[in-house]
């Protein structure tokens, strides 16, 4: 009773620190661009700047991203949002000079559509495979417990009878 | 599936086997490719801009110097390393006297680049600077060295990424000016080539 003891003690130590750390990184945060007074441009500004790539780094968004260029996306998001243009404004003016490859989160398309499809799509060919394996052990399954739970049964019945 | 206990069901984990193989063969032989991501700029007009010389003295460069000649835009920093690499090339492309080339001194120190010019020779017809890489976000530049080539009309029809070789500009930069103009610049029929027919610069 000892040994799980200490070891939930543990657990919800290095629990505590891990939030502890989790809460502290954002002051580690690479972005130190002053914060927009708008909250509403300034939310605008961490979505892009979190949703974009950084182009050089390509593991790392805008947000995470310590290189000189990403500062200066960084910049220009920082700009154009400023100037009032929506999300997808900024998306489509990132995407005209990069690509689509800036985009995390790329746009359903045709082009994409094996990309978004093939999730889904791989889903439903397991459902059905698990489907098909768990009916056609089913008359197994309905098979076993019955004579089981029958024979229990009895066995109970003759036991209460006799008790 | 009519037989799930026959013979044939042990042929499912072989099929899977074999797509996953092939799945993994396309993308380890496509592998290389990963690094090159595509410009969306290719087609369009070359983006505008206007920056200061490297040089003191010397008026700004613009995109409206390239218009109706091809030209090479490269984009360098002293801190390169793939740069000092092409440089030979580039001089050589010079030699020539090919197409000129802009240089886009991109997030350098204009001392340094000066200093880098002198010592390896100066390929560049102009070099503009691009301190706050504001030039360099609109051309799609996402590391360097990059070079562009400019049609007569203005538009970017070819993007390397990486250090130019001597190889790779004949192959991709002249095969394509060689292609565009058989018999001068009125035989042009891509889309967007009317200005460059119609300012018969050469």
């Amino acid at each position: 009773m000892k040994l799980p003891r200490t070891a939930a003690r543990s657990l919800a130590a290095l629990l505590l620190v891990w939030t502890a750390v989790a809460q502290l990184t954002p002051a580690f945060a690479v972005d130190s661009t002053p914060p927009i007074a708008d909250p509403v441009l300034q939310q605008r500004y961490l979505a892009l700047t979190h949703e974009l790539r950084c182009m050089q780094c390509q593991g790392e968004a805008l947000a995470d991203s310590s290189v000189t260029l990403a500062a200066e996306v960084r910049r220009e998001v920082h700009d154009l949002v400023l100037q009032g243009l929506t999300e997808q404004q900024v998306r489509d003016h990132m995407v005209a000079r990069y690509g689509e490859f800036i985009l995390y989160r790329p746009p359903i398309s045709w082009r994409n559509a094996w990309l978004w499809g093939a999730p889904p799509a791989l889903m439903i060919i397991g459902a059905l495979i698990a489907w098909r394996v768990l009916r056609s052990r089913r008359p197994l399954i309905d098979q076993g417990p019955d004579e089981f739970g029958e024979d229990a049964d009895e066995e109970s019945g003759e036991e209460s009878l006799q008790s | 599936m009519s037989d799930p206990s026959g013979k044939l069901r042990y042929l499912i984990p072989l099929g899977v086997f074999v797509l996953l193989l092939g799945v993994l063969t396309v993308g380890l032989v496509r592998a290389p490719e990963k690094d090159i991501i595509p410009s969306p700029l290719i087609g369009k007009s070359a983006p505008q801009f206007s920056v200061p010389n490297l040089f003191a003295g010397q008026g700004a460069v613009s995109s409206e110097q390239f218009k109706g000649r091809w030209t090479l835009v490269n984009v360098w920093g002293s801190w390169c390393y793939a740069c000092r690499a092409e440089h030979p090339t580039l001089l050589s492309i010079k030699q020539q006297a090919q197409v000129p080339i802009i240089g886009i001194d991109w997030n350098d120190d204009e001392t340094d680049a000066r200093d880098w010019l002198d010592q390896l020779g100066n390929p560049y017809s102009e070099v503009g600077t691009d301190h706050d890489g504001k030039v360099a976000i609109d051309w799609g530049v996402y590391g360097a060295p990059e070079s562009f080539l400019i049609s007569p009309g203005g538009q970017v029809v070819y993007k390397q990424i990486g250090a130019m070789t001597p190889e790779i500009w004949r192959r991709e930069f002249l095969a394509r000016i060689n292609a565009a103009n058989p018999a001068g610049a009125a035989a042009r029929s891509s889309p967007g080539a009317t200005r460059a027919a119609a300012t018969p610069d050469r």
